[in-house]
């Protein structure tokens, strides 16, 4: 008997399906209408609030706005592995992209035009190089991954809140604003979105899903590393260089991670945060690359839900729904993904089923 | 002597294959039965039978004379049978009493009771003088100890009748010997004992009897006082079996592969290779002869470069490789089909038109500027496929990991022999495989060879290497023994040499 082939796309929006289903249940265990909670999760993502018809643009941009860092973030934690490692550290090169950006942001004085795509690309240096020790230390020395990167999240955030107290300026919880030069405020953007925060980075998330995809599907490069990740042992015999690529993913990884920070420090706010607890950014990004199932359209479409999660937090919150009812649907989720072998043997399970009552009646 | 377990006619097949045919075996009460065949005889299947890991789908078992359905390894247990698995099955950071006791845990109340657990463990290994201590971790002890480990939890559950799946293959010689004592040791206590093995020698040391399995099939028992390893070695391979190759004369020329004095040391220490030399020519295929663990395994992972050498050189069309990497393997132009395919020969989640570039994925046509070029790839798996004749669900978009064994095998020939090697090095290219395929991959060795290349065939199987090699090297403990011509040679001879048991100056 043939195993039968259930995409990826399938079992994540059965995983979808189930936790509304269950997060429905908890609400009205806990007397709250769900359809309160689904009004709010499509008004958060179109704008329109389906009991008045009304339509608000800053909404979308909103939601847009903070989705990005979740798929820069979930790229980084997908590109990783799809080489087979466990980037759990996207967090802390968040947090370390983020300082490099606010670092050139604050200390030097540049024309626009220099000034931003400097502090971007900084940004994704300084995600890359925090990516790169882990990287190092299991190529060389066979140390895991996910030991070394979990410890750099919280090295990361420490180093980055003493290093904006050093900045000219600061105070004791942020820095002081970015010049307009170094910003990725769109003034066009938030005039059509009524005054949200949608920003330029966009073009940058756009760029980045393209050049994953290209780099995994179509190069040489991205043959070598899904080669690496699937069998290091046939890489190694086919004559791959297997701990340079493992070195290269986490650093490209930690790029896409650092890129996220800049979103946040140069397109969210305007300032830098002096922070001693994680925002989950990372995190999420672990949620989103296995839900997408580590490819480009998958981590764009699962940002875009985590994104539309966290932003119809507030709006719940209006509703009297609590914001913990959104966590609970995102680690619902992450559940079912995770039970993915499972849902696929219901599903075989249940055509076998099928399979045998046809059989039955053309029997009768 | 009274008969303690009885298998009659047991019949297990998997999909293609007959594991068991119609097999007998008889254990008496106090005795050593050996279980001898070569790799894939279905040994281990008729033991997983006895042991309740598989079902047979013919045949009965009588354990004590009662018919008995082994449905699980709890019934076996019940029973009082016990198998020492090949590969242990050990959590490193418990003790050894841990793991012992590990799903037959003492109770006192609802904690373990680990005091009476570990005194228990004390008093077994004494009684049979394993010599283990109960406190140690499983990381820090030796791998004969974590045997007797597995020897223990068996002994613990009470067994008597102990199954032992290739207990020698992981020991030093010196462990080997202290292994024997404590299977003496079984029987002065009344317990019955299978050992499955290949190694002649051991069982001509310790075996009160012999049953012999071939290709599933049982050749026949045998009394150890009544035969000799060369009888056995004749038992075990059967000659009615070996289908014979057509193949012209060699007409060997130049040197291809020189290896000169090749030292290697294994993770514990021992010297696994020890001043190995050998030479295979252009136009000739040189079969190594050997049973499994004498450094066969070593002298091609050192060949390939995926393994370095402590002295000694590899030479290749007159270039020193000696210093290559597993990454220079594209500057010496060799083919290698590896014993385990799916481990090294295949990304099993990549398709077939995607393994079948795996070693030239950077070159020219199948990559420009960096980037893939699908069209080329495909039109090589097109091509490759047609001519090598490998079959699979979808073509070439099929994943290697749903093709059968015999295509997997052929489609990394495929992509081997498109190298264009002067040397292949062909590693057990035939295990597991049918009939069809082995002819096929024989067929398409001898025409490489016709082709000028040098062929270096490393081969449990007798029968392989005798209709195979045009010139036959046998190794034994990490060095070649003897240089024998296949036509002046047999399986006897060979098993003597194999065995260590004569050495030629070679």
């Amino acid at each position: 008997m043939k195993e039968r082939h259930y995409s990826h796309l399938t079992i994540s929006l059965i995983a979808i399906g189930l936790s509304f289903i269950i997060a429905s249940v908890v609400m009205l265990l806990t007397g709250i209408n769900p359809l309160n909670f689904f009004i709010a999760i499509i008004r958060t993502m179109t704008g329109i609030n389906l009991r008045t018809m009304d339509f608000n643009p800053r909404l979308i941009g909103e939601f847009i706005q903070i989705s990005m860092p979740m798929v820069l973030s979930g790229l980084a934690v997908g590109f990783a592995f799809r080489t087979g490692l466990f980037n759990i550290g996207a967090e802390g090169q968040v947090i370390m992209g983020s300082l490099g950006a606010i670092v050139i942001g604050i200390l030097l004085d540049l024309p626009g035009l220099i000034h931003l795509p400097l502090a971007i690309i900084v940004a994704g240096i300084f995600g890359g190089i925090w990516a790169s020790v882990p990287g190092i230390l299991k190529a060389k020395f066979g140390i895991h991954e996910v030991v070394i990167t979990i410890m750099l999240n919280y090295t990361a955030m420490y180093l980055s809140a003493w290093a904006l107290k050093l900045l000219p300026g600061s105070d004791n919880q942020k820095t002081i604003n970015l010049p307009a030069s170094a910003l990725l405020r769109s003034d066009f953007l938030r005039s059509i979105t009524n005054n949200s925060r949608l920003h330029w980075g966009f073009l940058i998330v756009i760029a980045a899903l393209v050049i994953y995809w290209f780099v995994i599907e179509k190069t040489v490069f991205g043959y070598e590393l899904r080669s690496v990740g699937f069998n290091r042992h046939a890489s190694e015999f086919a004559g791959m260089k297997v701990s340079s690529r493992i070195i290269y993913s986490m650093v490209i990884s930690g790029v896409f991670a650092g890129l996220a920070g800049a979103m946040l420090s140069l397109g969210t706010f305007d300032y830098g945060r002096v922070l001693y607890s994680f925002e989950n950014y990372g995190f999420n990004g672990i949620a989103v690359a296995l839900l997408g199932g580590n490819t480009a359209l998958g981590i764009l479409l699962a940002g875009l839900l985590y994104g539309a999660l966290q932003s119809s937090q507030a709006m719940m919150q209006a509703q009297g729904i609590p914001l913990e009812i959104a966590v609970i649907v995102s680690g619902l989720i992450i559940l079912f993904v995770a039970m993915q072998h499972g849902i696929r043997m219901f599903l075989d399970h249940r055509s076998a089923k099928r399979r045998e009552a046809a059989h039955v009646t053309r029997a009768d | 002597m009274e008969a303690i377990v009885e298998m009659k006619g047991i019949t297990k097949r998997f999909p293609g294959i007959i594991a068991n045919d119609n097999v007998d075996l008889e254990l008496r009460k106090g005795e050593i039965l050996a279980l001898l065949g070569e790799n894939g005889a279905g040994k281990s299947t008729l033991m997983s039978v006895l042991f309740g890991f598989y079902h047979q789908e013919e045949g009965d078992i009588f354990v004590r004379g009662e018919k008995v359905d082994i449905y699980s390894p709890n019934v076996a247990y019940d029973l009082g049978i016990g198998m020492v698995h090949q590969h242990f099955q050990l959590i490193d950071d418990f003790t050894v009493t841990e793991n012992i006791i590990l799903g037959s845990e003492p109770m006192k109340g609802i904690v373990v009771d680990m005091e009476a657990a570990r005194q228990r463990v004390r008093e077994l290994s004494e009684q049979y003088k394993l010599n283990v201590d109960p406190d140690a971790k499983i990381e820090d002890i030796s791998v004969g100890m974590q045997q007797r480990v597995e020897i223990l939890k068996v002994l613990y559950r009470q067994a008597e009748i102990i199954i032992l799946d290739e207990p020698t293959a992981v020991l030093t010689p010196q462990e080997i010997d202290e292994l024997m004592g404590i299977l003496r040791n079984f029987i002065k206590e009344g317990k019955s004992v299978i050992l499955i093995t290949h190694k002649l020698k051991e069982i001509m040391m310790i075996a009160d009897r012999v049953t012999v399995l071939r290709r599933g099939k049982m050749v026949g028992t045998v009394d150890i006082d009544q035969t000799n390893v060369d009888s056995l070695a004749e038992l075990m391979v059967g000659r009615e079996v070996s289908f014979e190759v057509q193949k012209e004369p060699a007409k060997p020329k130049q040197d291809v592969l020189v290896v000169e004095d090749l030292w290697l040391k294994d993770a514990r220490g021992v010297d696994v290779l020890q001043g190995l030399s050998l030479h295979v020519r252009a136009g000739e295929i040189l079969g190594i002869a050997g049973v499994d663990g004498n450094g066969q395994r070593e002298l091609v992972e050192v060949i390939t470069r995926l393994r370095k050498q402590d002295k000694g050189s590899v030479m290749i069309d007159g270039k020193d490789i000696s210093r290559y990497q597993a990454h220079d393997r594209h500057k010496a132009k060799f083919g290698h089909i590896p014993e385990d395919r799916q481990r090294r020969g295949l990304v099993l989640d990549f398709t077939l038109a995607e393994n079948l570039i795996l070693e030239k994925y950077n070159q020219a046509p199948f990559a420009k500027n960096g980037v893939l070029q699908p069209e080329a790839i495909e039109r090589n798996a097109e091509q490759l496929i047609e001519t090598f004749d490998v079959r699979s669900g979808e073509g070439k978009a099929s994943l290697a990991r749903t093709m059968s064994g015999g295509n997997q095998q052929k489609a990394i020939i495929a992509r081997e022999f498109d190298l264009e090697p002067s040397l292949m090095i062909a590693s057990q290219p035939t295990r597991g495989l049918d009939v069809g395929a082995i002819e096929y991959i024989h067929k398409r060795l001898i025409e490489l060879r016709d082709a000028g290349a040098a062929v270096l065939l490393v081969s449990f199987e007798l029968d392989e290497i005798l209709n195979l090699a045009d010139r036959i090297n046998v190794i034994y403990s990490g060095k070649i023994v003897a240089d024998l011509d296949p036509k002046e040679t047999d399986e006897r001879e060979l098993g003597l040499y194999m065995s260590g048991s004569k050495e030629a100056t070679a």
